[in-house]
């Protein structure tokens, strides 16, 4: 009860951080929307409604793995520089825990995008948001967002011990969307990339909610979302302890 | 049993030369200090910048680990039980950092509180009380990007008690607060104290260790050089008296004549503004004045006055010494 009300306060402290600047609200809504709006004009030539509709859920799913790559990577990197991060790991609790729900806020903020863009392709390009299974989808977009938190906690715990690793993030934002299928089909990418794509949260969580808008079955790819991301997440929980540990034999927890 | 001990504790960084050809060289910032402190004691670390003050509180209170020696605080082991170190320990530093600008006051406390497990029921009861010891009371909800300094350090005083710490780590407090945020700073430490906590302080400021501190260690290069109460270490240098001159003029060039003056034992020279003033430190029943002003000779005075050694003086002789 106590670890849940922790991450319960920890993120909604977290969120109303990251809303107080109306600059990077603004950045994280207009930023994707240009991608987006690229995407519906490529795949607005081909004249199927249907691939419209996935092209929007995927655009969509874009802004949310946006929202958290980049800031996921930096987050530790801020803590640093306002001397933060050495009260988290002075503090008795797990700092895994305090880092969790922080990068769960990203996810969180990225659904915001996530809705923009869908309204963004209704209004300026005519696409119908009028999906299949509409509790699926929400229940799809939001396991996206926390599944992609906890990838995102795997990310930020790097940056813990290697004050460079705040680059992985941009690093990542791209291939991702590439590799995980948000705008090309698995099926058209080559034989080598799938088994990395099958291993990458982001692939069931998109494939999870383009399922839910086309009426596919999206449960299996929800779940396969959620335990990946535990996985990561679990993976990121054991790291940590040990950067952390490896931080406080080398003295750069104070370095910026 | 006391509170924190500390035994040959060492810790050396390694410290990176070079662009390309990086060579590794190893700096030893603490040199195998031991110490104690007793429950309900103030103990205070003086030293100059880079003497190792900070890096043994940050292992102290776990941030660190040691090269090796070891630290107990609360009879728990800095480096195996540092969950139940945390758990009892308050940790305030000094400057702007270590707060969230973007939330408020209110919010920075409601975070800590949860960190350090205080109890939702209690929470509110204990900000509040907190809010009123530290002045805070009225401003919480403003958001922390626009308090002033002064008030970030009494919301960092405030953070640090969250939990009721039966130890509390100051690391340089006070530095960069006016002097009444200063005063109110030390009246709170003092209070602190009476009720039973346990704080280890390290300052610049000697008036405010002089004030403050029960006991004191002096540390310089790394190594404790002193360590006693302050009449303790004043009593090292109060065996004669310290004139001060005011010079107008180069009085480092006459600093090798006074210092060969017979009855002299020690000479240092704070630069002012307009002027300097010479500190001249004598033995026991030696009367210099007349023989450091012949050797001042041509150079323009202002005041002379003498007056007894204070901690300051018993400082800047330890840590010249070390």
């Amino acid at each position: 009860m106590t670890v849940l009300r922790l991450i319960g306060v920890t993120w909604w402290l977290q969120l109303k951080m990251r809303s107080r600047s109306s600059f990077d609200g603004i950045l994280s809504i207009v930023y994707p929307l240009f991608f987006a709006t690229m995407v519906f004009f490529m795949y607005g030539q081909n004249g199927s409604q249907e691939a419209l509709v996935a092209a929007a859920v995927g655009a969509a799913c874009m802004g949310v793995w946006s929202a958290v790559s980049t800031t996921a990577s930096t987050t530790l990197q801020g803590e640093r520089r306002q001397g933060t991060l050495e009260l988290l790991v002075a503090s008795p609790t797990s700092f895994p825990l305090t880092i969790v729900p922080a990068t769960i806020s990203m996810g969180t903020i990225g659904l915001w995008s996530l809705v923009v863009t869908l309204l963004w392709g209704r209004l300026a390009f005519g696409i119908p948001i009028s999906f299949a299974q509409p509790f699926v989808f929400v229940v799809a977009a939001v396991v996206l967002a926390f599944s992609l938190g906890l990838v995102g906690f795997l990310e930020a715990v790097m940056s813990v011990r290697y004050r460079g690793a705040w680059a992985i993030g941009s690093l990542l934002e791209f291939p991702v969307w590439l590799i995980c299928g948000f705008l090309v089909p698995l099926s058209l990418l080559p034989d080598w990339v799938r088994p990395i794509a099958y291993l990458l949260p982001p692939t069931w969580g998109v494939a999870a909610v383009r399922d839910a808008a086309l009426g596919g079955n999206a449960w299996p790819d929800i779940a396969l979302c959620l335990l990946s991301a535990l996985a990561y997440a679990g993976i990121g929980w054991l790291l940590a302890r040990r950067l952390v540990d490896s931080a406080r034999m080398r003295a750069t927890l104070a370095l910026t | 049993m006391p509170v924190i001990e500390v035994e040959d504790l060492r810790r050396t960084y390694a410290a990176r030369t070079g662009l390309r050809r990086t060579a590794k060289k190893d700096v030893e910032a603490v040199r195998g200090i031991s110490f104690e402190v007793e429950r309900g004691e103030l103990f205070g670390l003086l030293g100059p910048n880079g003497a190792g003050k900070t890096t043994t509180i940050k292992m102290l209170i776990t941030l660190l680990l040691p090269t090796s020696g070891s630290a107990r605080v609360l009879g728990h082991d800095v480096v195996a039980d540092a969950r139940e170190v945390r758990q009892r320990i308050g940790y305030v530093f000094g400057g702007d950092k270590g707060l969230y600008e973007r939330l408020s006051g209110l919010d920075n406390l409601r975070y800590f509180c949860e960190l350090y497990g205080v109890p939702p029921k209690e929470q509110g009861p204990r900000i509040g009380e907190l809010l009123e010891l530290v002045g805070l009371a009225g401003r919480e909800r403003e958001r922390v990007e626009g308090y002033s300094r002064g008030m970030r350090q009494r919301l960092h005083i405030a953070r640090g008690l969250l939990h009721r710490p039966d130890v509390l780590f100051l690391d340089e407090p006070s530095i960069g607060i006016d002097p009444v945020g200063a005063r109110e700073l030390r009246e709170t430490v003092a209070a602190l104290v009476s009720t039973g906590t346990t704080v280890l302080l390290t300052t610049h400021y000697m008036f405010e260790a002089d004030e403050l501190c029960d006991r004191i260690a002096v540390i310089a290069g790394g190594a404790i050089v002193a360590e006693g109460t302050p009449a303790q270490l004043k009593e090292r240098v109060s065996d004669g008296h310290v004139v001060e001159i005011e010079v107008f003029g180069d009085a480092g060039a006459r600093v090798d004549s006074v210092r060969a003056i017979d009855g002299v034992t020690g000479v240092a020279v704070e630069e002012g503004a307009t002027s300097q003033l010479l500190v001249v430190r004598t033995g026991a029943a030696a009367q210099v004045t007349p023989a450091v002003l012949a050797t001042l000779d041509g150079v323009r005075l202002g005041r002379v006055a003498t007056r007894e050694p204070t901690l300051e003086d018993a400082y800047v002789e330890l840590v010249r010494e070390a």
